[in-house]
């Protein structure tokens, strides 16, 4: 890889006011992850305060229900936080502390990458403003109160369709504004080079503890690895330590919404075309002038236009394979997982169970399929009750 | 250098306005330019409006809005630029965004992509400059080529961040540097603090090269004082916010404000 490019995606196409922090950032963290101090630091992290490894759990009900692949869930929903999230943040601000930054901004859709900033941001005694847009501080506004509980300044983004793609946009606004002593803790493998590829490395611990559990348990590597793909941070997680082992089929789950043949859809890879966008040339749902198009999905967590170049780059080479998963087949998944497991899923995670139930019964018995389970679905359970016509409010 | 674009700087300080195309109308964009021409203007910048404009402050985010809600397009904005090339020959640039130039696809078999298609269409249709503002150095590439085999200057920017970047950026620049004033997005600012003499000073250490300073400029005095230090002024969102303000009734403010920016300048040549 060279000048941050996965294949022809990826690049930098971001204002030249910004071109020195990144490039500051990258020389930091190209220094900092060959530092033993560093990652013993963010070791302890993970372990003590996160509460890594995460479970690699053999789900016996749901394997025996759909009577084909062996089903094991990978419990990203068990860390402090409820999310993978977590990992990411924890590098980034360790990371953004050893570069002697004092303030940390970041985006948020749902909230969950907020929160879990703000919960960093705590911990380290850094200063956190979040940037969150404004349809969804009032569609979740619990997590609103969680970062203000946490010492964040949560800033309502009204621009734009006032959703994530606009959250982000206005971070990366205010990044041009104040610098010196501020980081941008994107939440995804998105933007310019080089997040992708540092929030690939933090998030490839999924990966790295799916890989050494799955060998204690089973002796063997996995036949498939499932996760949901917005930006697509857990699935490149998730990912990563397979890609060279051509033998594991790697599948990326996009949110389809009310289906690919509609327009309000978030499935970027079936929908999407090439384009340049947030700092990145990836694919992106946009219209025949290139202007980018509203997504919709009932998951917050995966209603953003584009993917990460990464992605972009492992479906043109077939490395692997993304497919759709609509809010109808998601919803069913994660009151099937709540019922089957007595684990109630996100409802990004269940757009991954939701192909797991069409796959496993394809596979032999003797195979493999893990499922990584990104994070927990308390924060749903409102939404979809009222998606099954409950009215129930938080 | 694009022919027009050095006409712009060769009569003394520049004044450069900025309009987003199609706000309130491209009828009325295509008065604005005349306007703007007849008040003294020495370069147009025409803004293709994106839905995401990440370098924009609130009013020209507002603007770009309204241009796209109105059915602008990036096809529409052409035709009214060949009209407005057959009544003036006043030096015009496209301000917009890396993927409205890199998704142009209409279907010209002789371009290799969309940028291509973009760039010939846009020179065809008399266009002299190319301003994006989140194409940096690194990726300029990809679009200067094309640009280059075209006629049209793809517009470098420098930032108050830019520091040991600035001489490499000059020494490759085309047609003139865009001087970016101040720390964030466009908007009218009080003060501009950056010593933005010092950025013109290192351009021209490297290049001979004319150097516009844009970002936060609003008042006579700011733009006389930008052009001061260097070789020109472009002024945005206080012109799209005359725009926002009087709507069809917008050409004859915006004529007036840009006589007294040209004027403000102008003193100083």
């Amino acid at each position: 890889m060279s000048g941050g490019r996965f294949g022809i995606h990826g690049g930098q196409y971001i204002p030249e006011t910004l071109m020195n922090a990144v490039l500051e950032l990258e020389e930091a963290y190209n220094h900092y992850k060959r530092d033993p101090d560093f990652n013993r630091e963010l070791t302890e992290l993970f372990n003590e305060y996160a509460g890594r490894p995460s479970r690699l759990y053999y789900a016996r009900r749901m394997t025996e229900d759909l009577g084909g692949a062996k089903i094991y869930l990978k419990r990203e929903d068990l860390n402090h936080t409820g999310a993978h999230k977590i990992n990411n943040v924890l590098g980034q601000v360790l990371l953004a502390k050893k570069m002697g930054k004092t303030r940390v901004i970041a985006e948020t859709g749902a909230g969950q990458h907020g929160v879990a900033t703000a919960t960093a941001a705590a911990l380290m005694d850094m200063e956190c403003e979040v940037f969150m847009g404004k349809e969804d501080t009032e569609r979740q506004a619990l997590n609103v109160y969680r970062m203000r509980l946490l010492g964040a300044k949560v800033h309502a983004v009204e621009s734009g369709t006032a959703t994530l793609k606009d959250a982000v946009s206005e971070t990366m606004r205010e990044w041009t504004n104040r610098i010196a002593d501020t980081h941008y803790v994107l939440g995804s493998v998105m933007g310019p080079h080089p997040f992708p590829t540092i929030v690939r490395d933090f998030q490839a611990v999924i990966s790295r503890e799916i890989k050494e559990q799955l060998k204690e348990k089973e002796g063997r590597l996995p036949d498939a690895v499932l996760a949901c793909v917005g930006g697509g941070s857990n699935a490149i997680g998730s990912f990563y330590h397979f890609i060279e082992e051509k033998g594991v089929q790697l599948i990326g789950c996009e949110a389809a919404g009310r289906g690919i043949d509609t327009a309000e859809t978030a499935a970027t890879i079936s929908t999407g075309r090439l384009g340049i966008f947030h700092g990145m040339k990836s694919y992106f749902c946009q219209d025949e002038y290139g202007q980018i198009a509203p997504v919709y999905s009932i998951s917050a967590g995966l209603d953003y236009p584009g993917v990460g170049p990464e992605h972009a780059y492992l479906h043109d080479t077939g490395r692997a394979e993304y497919v759709p998963v609509t809010d109808s087949e998601a919803v069913d998944a994660f009151e099937y997982l709540s019922r089957t497991e007595g684990i109630i899923p996100a409802i990004e995670s269940a757009h991954a169970v939701a192909y797991a139930r069409k796959l496993a019964p394809s596979m032999r018995r003797d195979q493999i399929l893990v499922i990584t389970i990104s994070g927990r679905g308390d924060k749903d359970c409102a939404a979809i009750a009222r998606y099954r016509g409950e009215d129930i409010h938080e | 250098m694009n022919k027009r674009i050095a006409e712009a700087f060769a009569h003394g300080k520049a004044f450069i306005p900025f309009i987003t195309c199609g706000d309130p109308s491209l009828e009325i964009t295509e008065q604005l330019v005349y306007a703007c021409g007849e008040a003294g203007a020495d370069l147009v910048e025409l803004g293709i409006p994106f839905s995401d404009p990440t370098a924009e402050g609130p009013v020209i985010q507002a603007a770009n809005m309204r241009a796209l809600s109105g059915g602008t397009t990036t096809d529409k904005i052409l035709e009214m630029v060949e009209r407005i090339r057959k009544n003036t020959q006043l030096p015009l640039a496209f301000m917009t965004y890396a993927n409205v130039v890199f998704s142009y696809h209409k279907g010209d078999e002789t371009a290799d992509s969309g940028t291509e298609c973009f760039v010939k269409r846009a020179a065809q249709a008399g266009i002299d400059g190319l301003i994006l503002p989140d194409v940096p150095f690194e990726e300029k590439e990809e679009f200067g080529g094309v640009c280059r085999k075209y006629g049209i200057d793809l517009i470098s920017l420098i930032a108050p961040t830019s520091e040991d970047r600035i001489a490499r950026i000059a020494r490759e620049a085309e047609g003139f540097v865009y001087c970016v004033s101040s720390l964030g997005v466009t908007g009218m600012r009080a003060e501009i603090t950056t010593d933005v003499g010092a950025m013109v000073g290192l351009v021209k250490q490297e290049k001979d090269i004319p150097c516009a300073v844009g970002f936060g400029i609003s008042t006579p005095e700011q733009a006389k004082e930008m052009a001061a230090c260097s070789d020109g002024a472009i002024v945005g969102s206080a012109i799209v916010r005359l725009c926002e303000t009087y709507g069809r009734d917008c050409v004859p403010p915006v004529r007036e404000y840009v006589r007294k920016m040209k004027e403000a300048v102008k003193e100083l040549s």
